[in-house]
């Protein structure tokens, strides 16, 4: 029978809860990396015990960490991020230049078919490589020194790359997202990137409809149909039927259309899921209720999802990365708050239950579905 | 040999309990001591300074026999009873933050 590993990232140690494809009862393993925070932790699609976790900390900064065996035991990797040549400036909160600096990594997406390459989505924004399992981290400098990143401007959690997504069917092609610069586009494995960003408007900065500078929070495809993608934006949820080139609002009848995570049900290309928040500065759900969204159209017409989520007195946030499903059937869908809950749900999202209430504050949650 | 007392969390990552032992050839100095830490304990590079500016990681100090030693220049010879083995060189957290 299958099983299912859920990875979860939280502001003071990573966990791994496990089930057999049932999904009702869950063996949680952690704090591992204790009182680190663990922004993100991923495993090798091409090897499933392979996994990588971002562990970082004020005081001691970047660490990766890497597991053979499914996150039973771990090894430090390499931690030096170092930008390829000048760093030059962004734009800082003020609107006054500011140096390029690396924080952290905010996003770990391992390759479609090498356990030892990874990709790296770094603060101050740039992405990064290893082909080594990540013993050695190189940037891959195209991006940051695209034209326009003298403009780039940090969101409020820092100007971070968040998103990576590897076009299965084009092994060049992959989209990255910046907040608050936008996505982008390589067509040559990273190497050359273009913003694709029309279609976007925000009405926080000075140009609206602007090819740069929106605050993309994520986007999300079906492998199965990699020239769509969906996008929770700052404000907005909006959809791309070709492969970024343009964008249209999707948000229909959501009771708002802020929020941080999106994701694509495993087997229905046109179901997708957003979780509402209240707005840019309260960021937790409208009306205390928590509800996963579910369109089955590909955007635009919504149901809430609620049975078996708090519908009352409920102020938790869903970051941007702590959204995934499985490849079960009928898919399950995972999600983590700011209160330290993870939810499950077995079916499709039609009912819900916590696997584990009281964690760290949720950063990330990524499922694999093992055999 | 010199001690080096590191802070709970470098502790569980570097695998060791208690004081750490690192053995420096030539002057003991700020910048010896931890090159030969980060040489025995390599998951410790670029957690106490830069992997590139070798700048101490601003949330942590330095001290040694009831002294700051953070700000003193990387050639600062450490005190004779560190070098003696009688007292540590410790590495600290700030109390901050968390």
């Amino acid at each position: 029978m299958s099983r299912v590993r859920v990875l979860v990232g939280t502001r003071k140690g990573a966990f791994v809860l496990t089930s057999d494809g049932k999904r009702d009862r869950w063996d949680v393993s952690g704090p591992h990396f204790g009182g680190w925070e663990i922004y993100h932790l991923k495993g090798s699609p091409a090897d499933p015990n392979r996994l990588y976790a971002s562990q970082s900390s004020g005081w001691f900064g970047q660490v990766i960490q890497r597991s053979n065996d499914g996150g039973k035991t771990w090894e430090s990797a390499g931690n030096k991020f170092v930008y390829d040549g000048p760093t030059g400036t962004h734009l800082w909160y003020d609107g006054t230049p500011h140096p390029w600096g690396f924080a952290r990594v905010w996003h770990l997406e391992p390759s479609l078919s090498d356990p030892d390459t990874v990709y790296a989505g770094v603060e101050d924004a740039a992405l990064f490589r290893t082909t080594d399992g990540g013993q050695s981290w190189h940037e891959l400098p195209g991006l940051r020194n695209h034209a326009s990143a003298s403009s780039w401007q940090p969101g409020a959690g820092g100007m971070c790359l968040h998103t990576i997504l590897l076009d299965p069917s084009q092994p060049g092609r992959m989209f990255i997202a910046i907040s608050a610069a936008g996505a982008f586009r390589s067509d040559d494995a990273g190497k050359t990137w273009r913003p694709v960003n029309r279609g976007l408007k925000s009405e926080g900065i000075p140009d609206p409809t602007a090819e740069v500078g929106h605050c993309v929070h994520r986007i999300a495809m079906h492998r199965s149909r990699p020239g769509v993608l969906f996008m929770q934006k700052h404000w907005d949820v909006m959809r791309s039927d070709d492969a970024g080139e343009s964008w249209r609002e999707v948000s229909g009848n959501l009771p708002t259309d802020f929020g941080f995570p999106i994701d694509v049900h495993a087997h229905e290309p046109e179901t997708i899921y957003v979780v509402p928040i209240k707005s840019d500065s309260e960021h937790y759900p409208p009306e205390g209720k928590l509800r996963v969204y579910r369109s089955r159209t590909g955007g635009n017409e919504w149901e809430a999802l609620t049975k078996g989520l708090p519908q009352s007195h409920c102020y938790v946030n869903v970051l941007r990365d702590a959204m995934s499903v499985d490849t079960l059937d009928p898919c399950g869908v995972y999600f983590g708050t700011t209160g330290g809950q993870v939810y499950a749900s077995a079916d499709a999202g039609d009912t819900w239950a916590p696997i584990v209430r009281d964690l760290p504050a949720v950063v990330s949650v990524e499922v694999q579905t093992l055999p | 040999m010199i001690r080096v007392v590191l802070p709970a969390h470098l502790r569980t990552l570097a695998r060791v309990d208690g004081e750490v032992k690192v053995a420096v050839e030539g002057p003991v100095t700020l910048r010896a001591v931890l090159d030969a830490l980060e040489a025995g304990y390599p998951m410790l590079r670029g957690t106490i300074r830069d992997h590139v500016t070798l700048q101490r990681r601003p949330f942590l100090r330095f001290f040694a026999c009831e002294r700051d030693l953070s700000l003193e220049p990387p050639d600062t010879p450490l005190p004779d009873a560190v070098v003696a083995g009688a007292e540590p060189f410790l590495v600290v957290g700030a109390m901050a933050g968390g």
